[in-house]
């Protein structure tokens, strides 16, 4: 008796070892990213994923946004991490990429690459080995939120030139309305909020200027830019200099302001906290009319494969599918972003609207250029631009302390 | 006699030993795995240039000459140090001295005093993360509890966290708030020890409250100083939570709310929005900090020791 229960529970060991040999075959791959809001998105995506490719089951895993870079680091220079890891774009993935942290993609392994357009993939490029490491997952565009609701009620068209918009701000701000909803009190949308309203003003060919060497951030262009930015103040809310983008987000869809200055990248979310909201997204005041409307655009980030992986195979087949058209487009639907792949079709009115205008869009400058070393240019203009609003330094001086800092490391500003 | 105590001793100090070194070394090693290596490899790291997020060759002190003399890191450094001694003196004057009189006014045992005693102390058990939350909400321009009581008596929205002027009164205003309640007890309990026969001896020769409190009762509480005064200075230097709550990585607006802590975490470690790691500049920050504090800690130690056996 006792020998044949010996027998059934090596029997059933056995079994159980088997199943075990099988399941560890069939490659369970982990998903790491700082977007915890897109968790039943991506999981949907992923499930699509599996259907297609059985052996392969991805888990989807978020940290919190502000601690991600450490938390990725930490665990990368431990050799662990996901096995895909969603990464930021241009200088932030430059650091993990000069660490070896990061799998070079190319058509070989990932031969989706070939649907993303060439700026795009300027995002996820090594400058060093002009290698492609993390694949593009969305453009960003900066402009002007509208509320057409309150446009209605006050009787008045949204503004197209900054003209229009200092004459239409005074009159809704006279009708009790606050005209522009964002004030001073978030770091990092405080930079995007000076590319959105400075970028018409400066144009294409100071990016070529400035990119090639030609001049710096103290060029009349640009001074007189950030000069743009104070003639706002009056049309932000009271005590502007506190109030962050939250309650910008607030004051707009609440209808207690007419416009914001924001992203693409909250459509989404606005739509979420006041489904009853009837909003436009346009390109910021042109300088003067019949100029080019430009929005702001840059890619957000990509999909990288974590070059410890053991996994390797699965992940690029999950980074090969993510770059597809099948994807984009699904992607697009479910989370209101705007895919780079070619061909993929956005039926959303608004965010078609976006991708339009991502067609004469300007690049958000200091990410897309000055973000490689110490100090970027994002750490000197959020420390300098609130200083600047609040009138203890002037836009001279500002453009001054870009350019200085910039200079430690960006070799075309030297002795400028 | 002797031979005997000898034959039984040597092998019970060695059993003693023994045990003593078992107990230890337990926390030893939780020691020196997460507190030693950690501190050591900052030192090691101080003095390396990082390619990326790795170490890429030895380059002595630049990182030290980067971070104190060369701009714009000098300037952020100094910015950040300046507010903690700002810190420091703030939180010496207004929370110790607010605790001290507090202190001195539940040791008088009027009606109530236990309850004002819990309510003093309520606010240290709460996280400072919450407590900077709370004061973050309270501080709003427009929608903020304080804004909308100034607004009664006709004083429009005022950005306490968005002017360079208020932002870091406001930030210290809330920690003093937090955290009140702490100097607040060690300076009783200091007070609570002074012997009722030497208060009394005092009241009998005609000293009145203020005289009590500055001839007899403060040269007394000379230990609980002491203790007070160190770990607000090591708090000060140290300052990161509440900060960061309320104004951000960056210490906006524009570095007035900008600290040690905060600089070197974003040196450090980065953030999202404005850009890289560098643990080799993090990690002389660090050292700096370290330096500076168990030096002057030191230092101060043995000064205010002295004084309370002069007192």
């Amino acid at each position: 008796m006792s020998r044949r229960r010996i027998g059934l529970a090596l029997a059933a060991a056995s079994f159980a070892w088997g199943c075990a040999t099988s399941l560890a075959h069939a490659a369970d791959i982990s998903f790491w990213t700082w977007r915890q809001e897109d968790k039943a998105a991506y999981n949907a995506l992923f499930a699509d994923f599996t259907k297609a490719n059985p052996d392969i089951h991805v888990k989807f895993e978020s940290f919190p946004d502000e601690n991600y870079p450490t938390i990725v680091s930490t665990a990368l220079a431990g050799g662990k991490g996901g096995d895909v890891i969603h990464t930021h774009a241009y200088g932030w993935l430059e650091q993990f990429v000069k660490a070896g942290y990061f799998e070079p993609l190319d058509m070989a392994t990932v031969p989706s690459l070939a649907n993303q357009p060439a700026d795009a993939l300027v995002s996820g490029t090594y400058r060093a080995d002009k290698k492609v490491y993390s694949l593009p997952f969305a453009s960003q565009t900066l402009g002007l939120f509208i509320n057409k609701d309150v446009f209605a009620k006050a009787g008045l068209t949204p503004p197209t030139t900054w003209d229009e918009f200092i004459t239409v701000s005074k009159a809704l701000k006279e009708k009790g309305i606050y005209p522009l909803a964002n004030g001073m009190g978030t770091s990092w949308f405080n930079e995007m909020f000076v590319a959105i309203f400075t970028n018409p003003f400066l144009g294409q060919d100071f990016v070529s200027d400035l990119t090639s060497g030609k001049t710096t951030f103290k060029d009349p262009r640009y001074v007189a830019a950030l000069g743009k930015l104070l003639e706002l103040r009056p049309y932000m809310p009271d005590g502007f200099e506190g109030i962050d983008y939250e309650t910008a987000g607030q004051l707009f869809l609440s209808g207690k302001a007419a416009m914001l200055a924001g992203g693409s990248f909250d459509i989404a979310t606005y739509r979420s906290q006041n489904p009853a909201i009837n909003m436009d997204f346009v390109a910021p005041p042109m300088a003067k009319a019949g100029d080019t409307p430009q929005a702001t655009k840059f890619f957000d980030g990509g999909y990288a494969v974590n070059s410890k992986s053991a996994n390797k195979e699965a992940a690029l087949k999950l980074v090969n599918w993510m770059g597809t058209k099948e994807f984009g487009d699904k992607f697009s639907a479910l989370l209101g972003n705007i895919s780079p792949i070619k061909g993929v079709v956005i039926k959303d009115e608004l965010l078609s609207h976006v991708a339009k205008l991502n067609e004469t869009a300007m690049p958000h400058i200091n990410v897309v250029y000055f973000r490689f070393e110490k100090p970027t240019g994002s750490e000197l203009l959020q420390g300098d631009i609130t200083k600047m609003m609040s009138g203890s330094i002037t836009p001279d001086q500002l453009a001054a302390d870009l350019t200085d800092g910039l200079a430690k490391w960006y070799k075309p500003f030297q002795g400028k | 006699m002797t031979e005997g105590w000898r034959h039984t001793a040597k092998p019970f100090a060695w059993r003693r030993s023994l045990w003593i070194a078992a107990l230890l070394t337990p926390a030893l090693l939780v020691m020196v795995l997460f507190v030693l290596w950690p501190l050591l490899s900052a030192f090691r790291f101080a003095f390396y240039e990082f390619n990326g997020l790795r170490p890429s060759g030895f380059i002595g002190l630049e990182n030290f000459r980067k971070v104190l003399f060369e701009k714009p890191y000098s300037d952020w450094t100094w910015n950040a140090f300046k507010h903690n001694v700002i810190a420091f003196l703030a939180l010496m004057l207004f929370e110790n001295g607010t605790a001290f009189l507090i202190a001195f006014a539940l040791l008088k045992a009027l009606p109530g005093h236990r309850i004002h005693q819990v309510i003093v102390f309520l606010p240290v058990v709460l996280s400072a993360v919450i407590v900077g939350f709370l004061w973050k909400l309270f501080l709003h321009p427009l929608f903020g509890l304080v804004n909308q009581l100034l607004g009664l008596v006709g004083i429009g929205a005022v950005p306490w966290l968005g002017n360079e002027n208020t932002a870091l009164g406001s930030i210290l205003f809330a920690n003093i708030w937090h955290w009140l309640g702490f100097p607040t007890l060690v300076l009783l309990a200091g007070m609570q020890r002074i012997s009722k026969d030497v208060l009394e001896a005092a009241r009998l020769d005609g000293a009145g409250d203020y005289a009590l409190m500055t001839k007899i009762v403060w040269p007394l509480i000379a230990p609980s100083v002491t203790i007070v005064t160190i770990l607000t200075f090591i708090g000060s230097f140290n300052w990161f939570e509440i900060p960061y709550v309320m104004a951000g990585l960056t210490g906006s607006p524009g570095g007035s709310t900008d600290v040690l802590g905060l600089y070197f975490y974003r040196t450090a470690f980065g953030s999202t929005t404005t850009g890289i790691q560098d643990f080799g500049q993090g990690s002389a920050l660090a050292v700096l900090m370290f330096v500076f504090v168990a030096g002057i800690t030191a230092i101060a130690l043995r000064y205010l020791r002295r004084r309370e056996i002069e007192q």
